[in-house]
């Protein structure tokens, strides 16, 4: 068992969002909207890291996403990992992928967009996942994330 | 029925079959097909030529036209928003055209709407019916649309009828040459789209009779002031790309000149007399076009 594993509670069920980058955790916690989540949640940051130097750590348990909501993670946090944990076992490393569409994700950055101006969701369409180059669905125009 | 946002969304043969229907519209432009239907020109940004086109294309098809020609006019100067206007205009009228602002406010339309939207420009976006009406006007002069030399000239920076343009020729094996001064050339993802495409193109910052002679189309377009950060720069160049009458005299027979109007000097009062002149039946020749694309997007046999 590692050390920070140690810190905190071992989990029984659920997922461990490991290796996020420390300034991020907050912003993970409301792209999963774990504010309204009704299980125990357990929150660490500044966490000693080999692999980025600090990390944060996200266990929600009896918790487990779908596809979609791992998805919202892969333009601010592609290399975040989910353990998902059945009876104190690890049985599942996820990792996150860029999917072909992005919805209410990403903000466009053209202010004469329809989607800035409308009470509406942002959509693109990812163009390229190696370059990570998107395209907004309404006003056509092009962003690298 | 479908609607019309951009002209990337047609293919080849969709393209070719809505210039035979408007081939067959200017031959017979006045009839009863849309006798008993309501069209809407919702034009959130004025443009009076486009409405006005639209409009009597819509008119001379015996449909009825309701709208307004100003958002300052319509309820959306309440703060009412686009999806609630065109909600409630799709329950009167069969199609709306519409026009705003925005860009992607007619793609964002025609995902809400329970009737067909024609896009009529979006902002710097789309403007499909302009494109299609340039296609109608070279074809209609050169007899075809394949293997044609196409100078485009002025400002090929922003300006969005070359770029639809340059899109839907992807088709018809063209050689492309763009004319403009350097701030204002062709942006590097267009010229990259011609290289996907095995488009041919050759740039150049002069505009002088080699290429003129050597051109089947000419498509003249305004160089804006507002456009540039060094006016000295402006007024250095906006001479440059100004067509005369004298620069006409050893062109090729078939040659014709656009411009999607309106012009403020590029084009010298001299041409509008020269028998390459062609942007005012090029702007008549929207007409027609703008009478296929509402029945193909009702389909209604045109």
């Amino acid at each position: 068992m590692k050390k920070e594993e140690l810190l905190v509670a071992a989990l029984k069920n659920g997922t461990v969002i490991d290796h996020i980058p420390s300034e991020l955790v907050f912003k993970l916690i409301d792209l999963l909207g774990l504010q309204n989540e009704k299980s125990s949640v357990t929150i660490g940051y500044n966490l000693e890291s080999e692999k980025i130097g600090r990390k944060g750590i996200i266990k929600v348990a009896d918790r487990f996403f779908s596809d979609e909501e791992i998805s919202r993670l892969s333009v601010t946090a592609p290399n975040v990992v989910l353990n998902i944990i059945h009876d104190y076992e690890v049985v599942e490393k996820k990792t996150v992928v860029i999917p072909d569409e992005l919805h209410g994700i990403v903000r466009c950055p053209n202010p004469k967009c329809i989607s800035n101006n409308e009470p509406m969701s942002s959509f693109f369409h990812v163009i390229n996942k190696e370059q990570r180059l998107l395209k907004c669905h309404y006003c056509e125009k092009e962003l690298n994330v | 029925m479908h609607s019309l946002v951009t002209i990337a969304d047609l293919g080849k043969e969709k393209i070719l079959s809505l210039l035979a229907s408007a081939a067959r519209f200017e031959a017979m432009p006045n009839r009863k097909t849309l006798d008993g239907r309501v069209v809407a020109t919702l034009f959130f940004e004025p443009s009076t030529r486009t409405r006005l086109s639209f409009e009597t294309a819509a008119n001379r098809l015996g449909a009825r036209v309701i709208g307004f020609s100003d958002a300052a006019t319509s309820s959306s100067s309440k703060g009412e928003s686009l999806k609630d206007t065109i909600m409630m205009v799709s329950n009167y009228a069969d199609i709306i055209v519409m026009r705003h602002h925005l860009e992607g406010a007619a793609r964002y339309a025609s995902e809400v709407s329970p009737v067909p939207i024609i896009n009529a420009g979006d902002g710097a976006n789309q403007h499909p019916s302009q494109t299609m009406l340039d296609l109608y006007s070279i074809m209609k002069t050169q007899g075809t649309l394949d293997g044609l030399d196409i100078c485009l000239v002025g400002d090929l920076k922003y300006g969005r009828t070359v770029h639809s343009l340059i899109m839907a020729m992807r088709h018809f094996h063209p050689r492309f040459h763009f004319v403009a001064p350097t701030e204002l050339a062709m942006p590097n993802e267009y010229k990259l789209y011609c290289r996907e495409h095995g488009i041919d193109f050759t740039e150049h910052t002069e505009f002088d009779e080699t290429l003129i002679n050597a051109a089947d189309i000419i498509y003249m377009t305004r160089v804006q002031r507002e456009r540039f950060t060094d006016l000295m720069e402006y007024e250095r160049v906006k001479n440059v790309y100004v067509l005369r009458a004298d620069m006409l005299r050893h062109t090729r027979p078939n040659l014709r000149i656009l411009h999607p109007l309106p012009r403020v000097g590029e084009i010298a009062y001299d041409v509008d007399d020269c028998p390459q002149a062609y942007y005012f039946q090029q702007a008549k020749n929207g007409l027609f076009v703008r009478q296929a694309l509402i029945c193909d997007c009702l389909e209604i046999e045109g």
